[in-house]
């Protein structure tokens, strides 16, 4: 049978508790329903096609420490991440957390759906950039672990396989040390689709700059890592490392486009602008 | 079937999985109180608890709630209760649109936070939108929800001057009903079809075999219009069609209509119609070019309207000037962004067709559907709904006529709800302005002469266009004295979106371009910027541009109550700036005056009192509210004119068919012309009732049962009202009374009295510019405005909190892009942080033409927000703003052009 004669017998909406319920509707041709906040604005009256809800499969919805690395769970809420105890490391993850949106799309918001939807502001991105984050993928075969930066191959692509659900975000044991910060900009306080936003991770050792991660958002059709600014950092003294983070090189690591919010050439200035205050306020 | 807990009782939904649970909550559970604002998330008013958790209910899968306790406005719990009485107590409410939204989600904050900060209810509340209040009394209620204590009611003739809460209050914290919240059973769902570009020619396909399928109860298109297809708020430039023939001229543009059964797919995707784009001109630039082509062929080159005002020889005066600025200013389109998309639903009462539905103009919403229908003015009624913000664009008609068209041709009623992108695509905005031109002044700093050029974006069709070409340069002088003066404002046609009223008719833009060159000016000639704006303050006595001689003039009332915090405020800035170099603070200062009316024509008002043989007052209040608050404000002033005790009053209205006919709620002139209306109308009652009882003017009146007691020093007098023969109305007593201003037509120069009452005031913002990333963060403002007399300082303080938001949102964010920010997140409105705390001084240097004094004041509080942030910005950076919205990417270069 074709996926889209499937898809006709498959009920509409359904919400099961095991994921391999869950994986047997998706291979059915269910799309994924997670936290919904990004399937209802162009939508009619229901959402079209049949759905499958994950949000009821207690493993997607648990944050644990396992080998060393963080596991969040793909449904893990962003009101939940910003109210979990977590490593500094997170701290962006968890600033990103409180400016999604407002508190009620905090509460249904979920870290697979922002990464899912794969938008070039998605605030998610950034933050679990610069913690080299992976995300894992499972589907009727069994699971498999992506880079994020492999994951969210363009605007609003990603290499999420038509039979899979992601299922978990996780952040290996290389990510954890340090302290980050994210910062957004956009043309109100809140509700704000960003014009630029940062996030920075640095490890510190001994007055120097051990370990440098640095993402931009919205300034590039997916958000980027800016590697070459990252190795400037390693071995700076704290004092100077913002002062290495030129406009040029942000400049040349983004791809930024005019549009309604700002111009291209504001966008870039203002992102290393953002990332030379984010370091600050990391090594603060 | 989904089983869940709602607002403490269990329920079975019999509604679709992923049903958005609002609509679930309304139509499947039949509670209206949960408000649809943008069906995206980007609005909250909404907003729900589940399981104690805010949510957009827009956005939740209506099977998600199965076995959870959803909570909505209805739902009666203490936190509710103690938070509706501090809204009621603050005056958090005006028009009521989001208070549903705002309450549910303070509820969740103080169920976590039971004594939140201002900062922790801001952050909370950052994710539902009011256009009105500008969020400060939402703040204040939110912190102060620890009782239940209700807001008293004033004693006999103590009702003016009080901060009486809103008398409709408490249906606005129990979730108003809004033009989407009432249709009669069975009403049929209505779509209209409009114009997906800015300009095409359209033919319609098979429409007969569209009208056949399951679902569909009729379709309409502009050959079904049997009466005149052509609607405009200025009779004399009615163009507009309510369903367009081919072309279609703008964007948005309702082509056809579409009425399906209730419970059906409300479907037009496969509607048979194909379009043929044609060359759109979207600028006047483009609109006013030689090989232009007309829009509408009687309007010469594109031009809708020509505004002038001439005095003396403006060019001579420039030419004998020590220092002269000139400069130019280009302003947006500004989308309205009330949080109720237009709704309403009618149906036939016998021979009468009945509209309910929101609108700021009843009386001109009969007349213009009337004519489009065909029908007589008595055959139809218009009942406003509640009104979920206005602010100009609900003067026009909009889905009335639509709504009219298919109760007429099937005989059965109809409802219509807009989507959010349909109500912005489809209404008026705020006219986008170019404007230029030079002022002057002599070595003392007075104003010697002023030369102004305007050219507004009028859009496709003439809606109030010809109003804004005639204000603009009755205003443009701002309230100071200006010996000479050329001035001139034109509508240009374009393929944009209609253009028409948005609080200030084109003040607020003329305002910008002058205010910002006082700043420079006084910079020039070496004067305080404050100071040189007093030096030209109008003083009682001087004559306006139009050659006007004013009276009661309170300029520099105002501008006196601001130079102690704006002295301080200096100071401030400059500690500031001597430590720090990249966040520059500032600090600017800008005027307004507005004269409250239509300019120079008749706007009267009429209002009726009737007192019912049982010994009811009943006021027939027919001066739309759409959050303002002129049910309260005409009550306060009818009920001490008659001499009774405010609670004593029952509204009545407005109703076309119970209401004498108050106007439109438009030109800050419901306090004023209404006011006067119900003023005269209560002493005129009142004389009445003394006549009877043959008491002198002291008596004081009251009511036992049906009996009518007048009380003069011992006596005691009764009249038995059922007694009485009941008059027409079927009152025992009763009064009506007109009011007209008093004003004069303009001659070919402009001159002449267009207004009887203008009103005055003046704003000082105090801002932080971060000069690397061209962000500006408001610190506080400080507004003094001459409003005659507060009526009700609360409600006034309510309008000037919610002008400023929309002065802040206009300078700094918002701007309207056909086919691409027609919504609520790309389209930019300020949220609680955006809005920084407003010291509001009221001022009342009372008007003689205006009832108790009181002036109109809807309006001016936006007028001065957005120059006053622009001056503050320059004061801050040197950066001078050419273009609005100042977004960061223009503040920026701004600063970048002062520093090379």
């Amino acid at each position: 049978m074709h996926t889209n004669d499937m898809a006709r017998l498959m009920p509409d909406y359904c919400r099961p508790t095991t994921l391999t319920e869950a994986l047997a509707l998706r291979q059915g041709g269910s799309r994924v329903l997670a936290g919904a906040t990004d399937h209802y604005p162009s939508a009619g009256a229901t959402l079209a096609g049949p759905m499958v809800d994950v949000t009821r499969i207690a493993s997607l919805q648990e944050i644990t420490l396992q080998d060393g690395a963080l596991r969040i769970g793909a449904c893990t809420t962003w009101a939940a991440l910003a109210a979990s105890d977590l490593p500094p490391s997170l701290a962006a993850l968890q600033q990103a957390a409180l400016q999604i949106g407002g508190r009620q799309i905090q509460n249904c918001g979920t870290l697979a759906g922002n990464l899912c939807n794969a938008s070039p502001a998605a605030d998610g991105v950034p933050p679990l950039l610069v913690l080299g984050a992976e995300v894992e993928l499972a589907s009727p075969h069994g699971t498999r672990r992506l880079a994020l930066e492999a994951f969210i191959i363009g605007p609003r692509q990603t290499a999420l396989a038509a039979d899979e659900i992601m299922t978990a975000i996780l952040v290996p044991p290389a990510g954890l040390p340090g302290t980050s910060a994210f910062l957004k900009l956009g043309a109100r306080a809140h509700l704000v689709i960003s014009i630029a936003m940062v996030a920075v991770r640095l490890v510190v050792d001994h007055g120097r700059v051990a370990q440098a991660s640095l993402a931009v958002g919205s300034c590039s059709g997916v958000a980027r890592r800016l590697r070459r600014i990252e190795a400037a950092l390693v071995n700076a003294p704290v004092a100077l490392a913002p002062g290495l983070i030129t406009s040029a090189d942000v400049a040349a690591a983004l791809a930024p486009i005019d549009d309604i919010r700002a111009s291209a050439a504001y966008r870039a200035e203002a992102a290393a602008e953002l990332l030379r205050r984010a370091t600050a306020q990391v090594l603060a | 079937m989904i089983r869940f807990i709602l607002n403490g009782a269990p329920v079975a939904l019999d509604a679709a999985p992923t049903e958005r649970l609002s609509e679930a909550l309304r139509e499947n559970a039949g509670l209206k109180g949960t408000k649809v604002g943008c069906d995206a998330g980007d609005c909250g008013a909404c907003t729900v608890l589940m399981d104690g958790r805010a949510v957009c209910a827009c956005l939740v899968p209506a099977a998600r709630a199965e076995g959870c306790r959803i909570e909505t406005i209805e739902a009666v719990t203490d936190t509710l209760t103690r938070l509706r009485a501090a809204f009621l107590r603050h005056g958090a409410a005006q028009c009521g649109i989001c208070t549903p939204g705002m309450l549910m989600m303070a509820a969740e904050l103080v169920s976590d936070t039971p004594n939140p900060t201002p900062d922790q209810a801001r952050d909370a509340l950052g994710g539902v939108l009011c256009r009105c209040t500008g969020y400060a009394r939402i703040i204040a209620a939110v912190c102060d929800a620890g009782s239940d204590t209700l807001p008293v009611s004033p004693p006999r003739g103590q009702a003016v001057g009080r901060s009486v809460a809103r008398l409709d209050g408490a249906d606005k914290v129990a979730g108003d009903s809004f033009g989407a919240d009432f249709a009669p059973a069975g009403a049929l769902v209505v779509k209209a079809i409009r114009s997906p570009h800015n300009h095409a020619d359209f033919t319609f396909g098979d429409i007969a075999k569209f009208a056949a399928r399951p679902g569909v109860a009729c379709v309409l298109t502009a050959a079904d219009i049997a009466g005149r297809n052509a609607f405009g708020v200025i009779p004399a430039f009615a163009d507009q069609p309510a369903l367009a023939p081919s072309p279609a001229r703008f964007r948005g543009e309702a082509v056809a209509l579409v009425a399906f059964e209730q419970g059906t797919d409300p479907d037009t995707s496969a509607f048979p119609i194909l379009w043929q784009p044609l060359p759109a001109q979207m600028t006047p630039h483009v609109a006013e070019a030689p090989d232009a082509v007309l829009i509408h062929a009687n309007r010469p080159q594109n031009r809708l309207v020509e505004g002038h005002v001439r005095k003396g020889d403006a060019a001579v005066a420039l030419a004998g000037s020590t220092h002269v600025m000139s400069g130019s200013i280009t302003t947006a389109f500004v989308e309205h962004a009330y949080i109720e998309p237009e709704a309403g639903a009618a149906w036939m009462d016998g021979q009468t067709l009945v509209i309910r539905a929101c609108t700021q103009a009843p009386v001109m919403d009969r007349d213009e559907t009337a004519a489009i229908l065909g029908l007589p003015n008595h055959r139809v009624r218009i009942i406003p709904s509640a009104v979920g913000g206005g602010f100009g664009s609900k003067l026009d008609i909009s889905l009335q006529p639509l709504l009219g068209l298919v109760v007429l041709k099937t005989g059965r009623p109809a409802r219509m709800t807009y989507s959010r992108a349909e109500s912005m695509a489809s209404t008026t905005k705020r006219h986008p302005a170019e404007m230029r031109g030079r002022i002057g002044c002599n070595a003392l700093g007075r104003i010697t002469g002023m030369e102004f050029d305007g050219r507004f974006d009028t859009g496709a069709y003439a809606s109030w266009g010809p109003t804004v070409a005639n204000r603009v340069p009755v205003h443009v002088s701002g309230p100071y004295l200006t010996p000479s003066i050329a001035a001139s404002a034109r509508a240009v046609h374009t393929n944009g979106p209609v253009s028409g009223a948005f609080r200030g008719f084109g003040v607020p833009q003329a305002a910008i371009w002058q205010e910002t060159l006082y700043d420079q000016l006084a910079d020039q000639a070496g004067l305080d910027r404050l100071q040189f704006r007093l030096i030209n303050a109008l003083r009682n006595g001087d004559a306006s541009a139009t050659g006007q001689q004013l009276q009661a003039i309170g300029i520099a009332d105002c501008l006196q109550a601001l130079q102690e915090p704006w002295t301080q405020a200096l100071i401030r800035a400059e500690r500031a700036n001597a430590t720090e170099p990249v966040k520059r603070h500032g600090v600017g200062i800008a005027s307004c005056w507005y004269g409250c009316g239509n300019t120079a024509l008749p706007n009267p008002s009429t209002i009726r009192i009737g007192i019912t043989p049982d010994g009811k007052v009943m006021l027939h209040q027919g001066a739309t509210d759409i959050g303002q608050g002129s049910n309260t404000v005409i009550a306060q002033i009818a009920a001490d004119a008659l001499g009774i005790a405010l609670d004593q009053i029952c509204l009545i209205g407005p109703d076309t068919a119970l209401t004498p006919d108050a106007g439109k709620t438009s030109a800050s002139r419901q306090t004023y012309v209404t006011g006067r209306a119900a003023l005269a109308a209560g002493r005129s009652l009142r004389a009445k009732i003394l006549r009877l009882a043959n008491a002198g003017g002291g008596a004081t009146i009251g009511f036992e049962g049906p009996d009518l007691i007048v009380r003069e020093g011992s006596d005691r007098r009764k009249i038995d009202l059922s007694g009485l023969t009941a008059d027409m109305f079927g009152y025992a007593l009763s009064a009506e009374e007109t009011y007209d201003p008093p004003t004069g037509a303009l001659d070919a120069d402009g001159q002449g009295k267009p207004y009887a009452v203008y009103g005055y005031g003046a704003q000082m913002v105090e801002l932080v510019v971060d000069t690397a990333l061209g962000t500006v963060k408001l610190i506080r403002i400080t507004a003094a405005h001459d409003l005659g007399r507060a009526i009700n300082p609360q409600l006034a303080q309510g309008q000037i909190e919610g002008g400023i938001a929309q002065g802040i949102g206009m300078a700094l964010m918002e701007e309207y892009l056909p086919g691409r920010t027609e919504n609520l997140h790309d389209y930019l409105i300020p949220t609680t942080g955006d809005v920084p705390p407003i010291e509001s001084i009221l001022i009342e240097v009372a008007d003689p033409e205006g009832p108790l004094g009181a002036k109109g004041l809807g309006e001016h509080v936006l007028i001065p927000t957005a120059p006053a942030i622009l001056n503050a910005i320059r004061h801050a950076t040197g950066a001078v703003i050419t273009r609005l919205p100042a977004l960061p990417h223009r503040v920026l270069d701004a600063i970048k052009a002062v520093q090379q």
